[in-house]
């Protein structure tokens, strides 16, 4: 397959400029996928996406037929829960993905009910989206009014309600306890698994199945084509098509849908299908592969498919699809503060390591950029990075609930392990570290080939 | 089948160390159970577990390789490994104590908390030398005060959700609550809406660190200058357990003790500060008599003056001499420990020769019936997924600790609670069933409870449905538990005990868990002073003969109770009056009848440690030594539980304990008591009264204590009640108390004083139409005997056709409404 023809499944209508009207949806294969799916049992649809190996695109990557199947037999109501809390930086395909095919994800969201058996879906749409809210709102009223959401969905038995639920403006909700809690209006905190795993315990402690939109807006193009069609798509272990949003020093950033396994970093920040590579030709610094809490990749990351294994074993994830990339005038520790800084600002303050570490963290690194760092300061980060997660390492030891704490230390990692000379020049002194971070990713500057090694 | 029982251990290893755990038991208290003690702030295990501090963290391997986990969150199981002490554990621990630490202040010297801080000792124990941290703290205005008796200092805050769990589990008052995010959350209240909450001061207790502190106590002590006597609170009957604190004999705080079988740690407000009344201005530190304004002595003076001990007591003894069994009366008996009790049972019945005693004041049941019943303890009032039947006052109000545990038994451990109280109290929304019964009618409903066919009409205002499914609920066999007092003062308590007799015959095994309210007064009743009632829960018909030897004018008849004293008293039949800590003025449910009483008797002796309303018309008053920490003794609480009250301070000036008083007086009356130490009282009891043994052996003294049971009273067979006729123009009157009041104790800590609430009328929302007002209007509330004007509210609480008020607040009257002798009482209620 070149470049030129790629498969588009999800942001198919992204150029149809109805597409988030009913109208426009239907005149493009919209709702065949529900009707298919109704046509057959429960049980036959839940087979087939699990055959189709759909990976949770929330940044976990769990396969989405298995989850599923976590839910605890003849246990009722179950719920489902569509996580589109989507607030990390660089990350805004699920946004796209709401404001201009919203009754696509309705689609799948009925799909995934009929599948699972839940009698009511919530649809958490984060705050800031104020156009994706109304984009979804609208739709699904259309949705309503044509009968395919409510009481006896296209004449069967099948009913759904659709509730939506806008967010408060706290990127933990994006962790799925934090978002059941915030659903349940309480405090966005997160909840201790076990015992409480949504699939057991979730929304009003009853099971839940918690989605994310672009997972959900796969399924009614899986059950139109068939689960066949799709397994023809990406890697051995990652199936189908991924969307990936690609932002940073890039001529095009956007939001782009492209099969998995078979391209690489390398097409989608260079090629001018897609990101069009780096603004003014500048040579690539770093980039960071996949949302703010994954390990940096450089240069000679740039020809890994973009597939969950192969990403995984270098050292970092594919995670939220988020690529940021970072030409070679970017300030590394500059860059790694912003990073910091938002995990400080979003940690709910619930667990003690991340609420006063990320902050602890993200003020030394102020100082050290403020020009009042000394060299033992670096030490100290790294120190206190090792304090919220114990054995600095990848993938991060927990010491809280959730990973947000330890994600604020793999973009310090990253930054200290390469870009060590950079630290060095804020705090006018050779930086000894005491810390050994273990990581694939975690490496220090490519030695430069001596000259004349005959190699 | 043995071999598919459930294992009743789980074998684990901890630090390499093979132990025992229980079935389900959290990691972290395993450790501690066997010597391994994790740090904690967050987790107290009488609350949820949440794993928000992290300083548990240790690793656990549960089959899987060791990992991280919070140890109060993580059940054992089989072959568990817990490493407390490896690398890992303790890098992790010591970078969650760095972090605690970075924003803490280090004001330990000028905290309120230093010298008992977990935070501190931990840091002192594992800690590093110095802080690596060079910013500038988090900053918040300190302290700002969140209620009349809770400061905050936000900075201090550790954000463990102790307090915030409180609020919300246990108390259920969620008033305080996180706000704002990250490292800038903060523990505060709701603008304008202050954590008036009646157990606010177990936030304190529980604080990890010195965020919360209570105004009665800030800056009036350094931990190590304390020393403290574990012992219990006499404030009301619940009898939790406390440690008293003192320093430089006086005593500067009172906590809770966790006594599992009673009040888990938890104290209400009111007995954790009622500490402060025991050195208040008003104290009494000498008896008093009357006089004139030099101070002299003076029969016709219209003051108190001071005296000394011989000439108050020879005036009472020559009073009490002159009157004569028939002619003296002795109200109250409540404030006194189990051995004061035993003396002045023993001084009125044994030396006087008089029956006309009383320690309940007609704001509680018949002593025959709270005795002569099958008694329930807490924890059987608590049984998981029993049934229980609330005939008695809202315990949120007049029992704080017996609320809390009520209050989980209901929403954790799934009891049913049924209400028959004449309106919603504290517990109703956790109610199962509510049906609130038209006062002076709840025996009418109980009839129709256990009757065998469904009832067709509403009966005493309950709806037939409502019945129904109460009877379905009682019948569900599961254990039955009433918890019985006075549902409210303005009816008799005839319907009362009838509704218990009948559910006593209506549903075989159910149990009755007492809910008198008043500090000892279960003691009081144990030791006889009620009329006709000998020490050791029997009666004088009964065993009269046995107590001859021992109390030479043992009476042959049963005497009048609180209101046939008072009634004589007012028609001059009873000539001396005595108030054993009793303060009738406030505390009888018929103001009227009881100062006309007070100003008629020739001789009034008040026993108290103030001169209260009703000691102020006294002729002497006499001067004692309070029960919770001033003398050695045992209280009794509502299921008959004796544990030990100890003295930590000396009580004031020539303050005396109230056995002492009784054994003087007896020498002036030329008997003698024959009791000389608290230990000899015991065991003069335990040889009359079998029961009481374990106080002879010192067996009650542990924490907590020993249950009594047994004795020989029987309920007195009765006709069935009146039920009082209505009108249709009239309401009828329900009057309650509020935990907070006029009561002399609580009048008498300064931080508490104030905190009664007053009164208004409420009357059900759809009765507003009727009356022609509307909420807010000022309105007149006449009954019979008099009238007084106040403010009308609406509350669905309340029962169509019924009026609440509250009872001894310092804006209405509500007393002089009352009638001690009316089934009901119906008020009018105009508009002015």
């Amino acid at each position: 397959m070149t470049m030129n023809d790629v498969p588009k499944i999800i942001t198919s209508r992204f150029d149809q400029g109805d597409a988030h009207t009913l109208d426009g949806y239907r005149r493009t294969h919209g709702y065949e996928g529900l009707a298919a799916a109704l046509e057959k049992t429960p049980q036959q649809v839940a087979d087939e996406v699990k055959a189709a190996s759909l990976l949770g695109r929330g940044g976990a990557g769990f396969p989405a037929g298995i989850k599923w199947t976590l839910a605890p037999a003849n246990v009722w109501p179950r719920y489902l829960v569509v996580n589109g809390d989507e607030s990390e930086p660089g990350t805004y395909k699920d946004r796209m993905l709401l404001e201009r095919d919203p009754h696509q994800l309705i689609e799948g969201v009925l799909i995934a009910c009929y599948a699972v058996g839940c009698g009511q879906a919530f649809l958490y749409i984060r705050g800031e989206m104020a156009h994706a809210q109304e984009r979804m709102a609208a739709a699904l009223n259309e949705a309503y009014a044509a009968g395919f959401v409510g009481k006896n969905i296209l004449g069967t038995d099948f009913s759904v309600d659709v509730v939506l639920h806008w967010g408060a403006g706290a990127y933990i909700v994006g962790e799925e306890t934090a978002l059941i809690e915030s659903l349940e209006g309480n405090r966005g905190m997160p909840r201790l698994k076990p015992p409480f795993f949504p699939a057991a315990k979730g929304l009003y402690m009853q099971p839940t199945i918690v989605n994310n939109v672009e997972t959900l807006s796969n399924l009614p193009w899986i059950i139109r084509n068939g689960v066949d069609e799709w397994n023809k798509l990406g890697a051995e272990t990652s199936k189908g098509t991924r969307v990936f949003a690609v932002s940073g020093h890039v001529n095009n950033p956007g939001v782009f849908e492209v099969e998995f396994g078979v391209t690489t970093f390398r097409d989608i920040i260079f090629d001018p299908k897609f990101a069009g590579g780096i603004r003014g030709g500048k040579a690539l610094k770093a980039f960071i592969p996949g949302g703010a809490s994954a390990p940096w990749f450089y240069e000679e990351h740039l020809d890994l498919p973009l597939e969950k294994v192969a990403i995984d074993r270098a050292g970092s994830m594919l995670g939220s699809g988020a690529i940021v990339v970072m030409d070679e005038d970017t300030d590394m520790v500059k860059a790694a503060l912003r990073l910091v800084r938002f995990f400080a600002r979003e940690s709910c303050g619930k667990c003690t390591p991340c609420r006063e570490g990320t902050t602890w963290m993200e003020k030394i690194m102020q100082r050290i950029l403020d020009g009042h760092g000394r060299p033992e300061d670096v030490a100290l980060l790294m120190d206190t990075a090792d304090n919220i997660s114990v054995d600095f390492m990848w993938p991060p030891r927990m010491t809280t609930i959730c990973p947000l704490g330890q994600s604020a230390t793999t973009p310090i990692a990253s930054a200290v392990m390469r870009f060590k000379d950079e630290f060095e020049r804020y705090v006018g002194g050779p930086i000894e570290l005491n810390v050994t971070v273990k990581g694939a990713a975690f490496i220090g500057p490519p030695t430069r080939k001596k000259e004349g090694s005959g190699v | 089948m043995s071999d598919t029982a459930a294992p009743t251990t789980v074998a684990i290893t901890v630090n390499g160390v093979a132990v025992e755990a229980k079935p389900g038991e959290l990691v972290i208290d395993a450790c501690e159970r066997n010597g391994v003690y994790i740090p904690r702030f967050c987790y107290h295990s009488r609350m949820r577990a949440v794993g928000m501090c992290r300083m548990c963290l240790v690793e656990i391997d549960g089959g899987r390789g060791p990992a991280l986990q919070p140890s109060c969150m993580v059940s054992v199981s089989p072959d568990m490994k817990v490493f407390t002490e490896s690398p890992v554990t303790k890098k992790a621990q010591d970078g969650i104590l760095e972090f605690l630490l970075i924003n803490h202040p280090l004001d330990c010297p000028v905290c309120d908390k230093g010298g008992e801080c977990p935070l501190q000792d931990q840091t002192m124990a594992y800690g590093p030398g110095e802080s690596r941290f060079v910013e500038e703290k988090r900053h918040f205005e300190k302290p700002i005060p969140i209620s009349d008796l809770v400061y905050l200092d936000r900075e201090r805050c550790i954000l463990c959700d102790r307090c915030t769990r409180f609020a919300k589990e246990v108390a259920g008052d969620p008033l305080i609550h996180f706000q704002g995010r990250g490292n800038l959350t903060e523990v505060n209240t709701f603008p304008d809406d202050p954590f008036s909450s009646y157990f606010s001061g177990n936030t304190v207790q529980i604080c990890p660190v010195g965020a919360l502190t209570a105004k009665p106590y800030r800056f009036k002590a350094r931990p190590w200058d304390l020393e403290e006597v574990e012992s219990t609170s006499v404030v009301d009957s619940v009898g939790s357990r406390i440690s008293v604190q003192s320093s430089r004999d006086r005593v500067l705080r009172f906590v809770g003790v966790d006594s599992d079988p009673v009040n888990w740690g938890w104290l209400t407000d009111k007995e954790r500060f009622s500490f402060e009344a025991l050195d208040h201005e008003g104290r009494l530190g000498g008896p008093l008599m009357r006089g004139n304004a030099l101070g002299k002595l003076d029969a016709k003076g219209d003051q108190l003056v001071r005296a000394t001990w011989a000439q108050a007591l020879g005036a009472a003894a020559s009073a009490l001499t002159e009157a004569g069994p028939s002619r003296v009366g002795v109200l109250g008996g409540a404030r006194l420990t189990n051995e004061a009790a035993y003396a002045w049972a023993k001084l009125t019945k044994g030396v006087l020769g008089t029956d006309n005693v009383d320690a309940q004041l007609a704001d509680g049941l018949p002593a025959d019936v709270v005795l002569g019943l099958p008694r329930a303890t807490i924890d059987e009032a608590c049984t998981p997924g029993g049934v229980i039947v609330l005939l008695g006052p809202d315990p949120k109000e007049e029992l704080g600790a017996l609320y809390l545990r009520l209050r989980h038994a209901v929403i954790e451990d799934r009891a049913t609670l049924i209400e028959l109280t004449p309106r919603s109290t504290g517990l109703s929304k956790f109610a199962a069933h509510r049906l609130h019964p038209r006062p002076g009618e709840v025996g009418e409903l109980a009839t129709a409870l256990v009757a065998d066919v469904a009832p067709t009409r509403a009966i005493a205002g309950v709806e037939p449905a409502a019945i129904a499914a109460a009877t379905a609920a009682l019948r569900s066999g599961k254990p039955v538990t009433v918890i019985l007092g006075r549902t409210s003062l303005a009816e008799g308590t005839d319907a009362i005990v009838e509704a218990a007799l009948t559910l006593r015959d209506g549903f075989p095994g159910v149990k009755f868990l007492s809910a008198l309210r008043r500090g000892n007064v279960h003691g009081a009743l144990d030791m006889g002073l009620s009329p006709g009632l000998l020490p050791g829960r029997t009666t004088l018909a009964a065993s009269r003969a046995a107590f001859v030897d021992a109390w030479p004018n043992v009476p042959t008849a049963t005497g009048l109770d609180a209101t046939g004293i008072l009634e004589a008293a007012a028609s001059g039949r009873i000539t001396t009056l005595v108030l054993l800590g009793a303060d009738p003025l406030r505390d009888f449910p018929d103001a009227a009848l009881a100062k006309k009483a007070l100003e008629t008797v020739e001789m009034l002796i008040a026993v108290d440690l103030f001169v209260t309303d009703s000691g102020r018309l006294a002729d002497v008053v006499l001067a004692a030594a309070a029960s919770s920490s001033e003398v050695d003794g045992s209280f009794t609480n509502l299921e008959g539980r004796v544990t030990a009250v100890r003295q930590k301070v000396t009580p004031p000036g020539t303050a005396r304990a109230d056995w002492m008083i009784a054994a003087e007086l007896a020498t002036r009356l030329g008997g003698d008591l024959g009791l000389e130490s608290v230990e000899q009282i015991r065991a003069e009891l335990a040889a009359l009264s079998r029961i009481h043994e374990p106080l002879a052996t010192g067996a009650f003294g542990d924490r907590d204590g020993v249950l009594i049971t047994g004795g020989s009273v029987t309920v007195a067979p009765r006709e069935r009640a009146v039920v009082p006729k209505s009108d249709a123009y009239s309401y009828r009157l329900i009057a309650t108390r509020s935990m907070y009041d006029l009561g002399t104790v609580l009048q008498h800590s300064s931080s508490s004083a104030h905190l009664a609430p007053g009164t208004a009328v409420l009357l059900h929302p759809l009765d507003f139409d009727q009356l022609g007002v509307e909420a807010g209007a000022r309105v007149k509330v006449s009954a019979a005997k008099a009238s007084l004007h106040t403010i009308v509210h609406p509350d669905a609480g309340v029962p169509r056709g019924s009026a609440a008020m509250l009872f001894n607040q310092p804006d209405a009257d509500v007393g002089g409404l009352l009638d001690a002798r009316a089934a009901a009482i119906d008020v009018r209620v105009e508009r002015v």
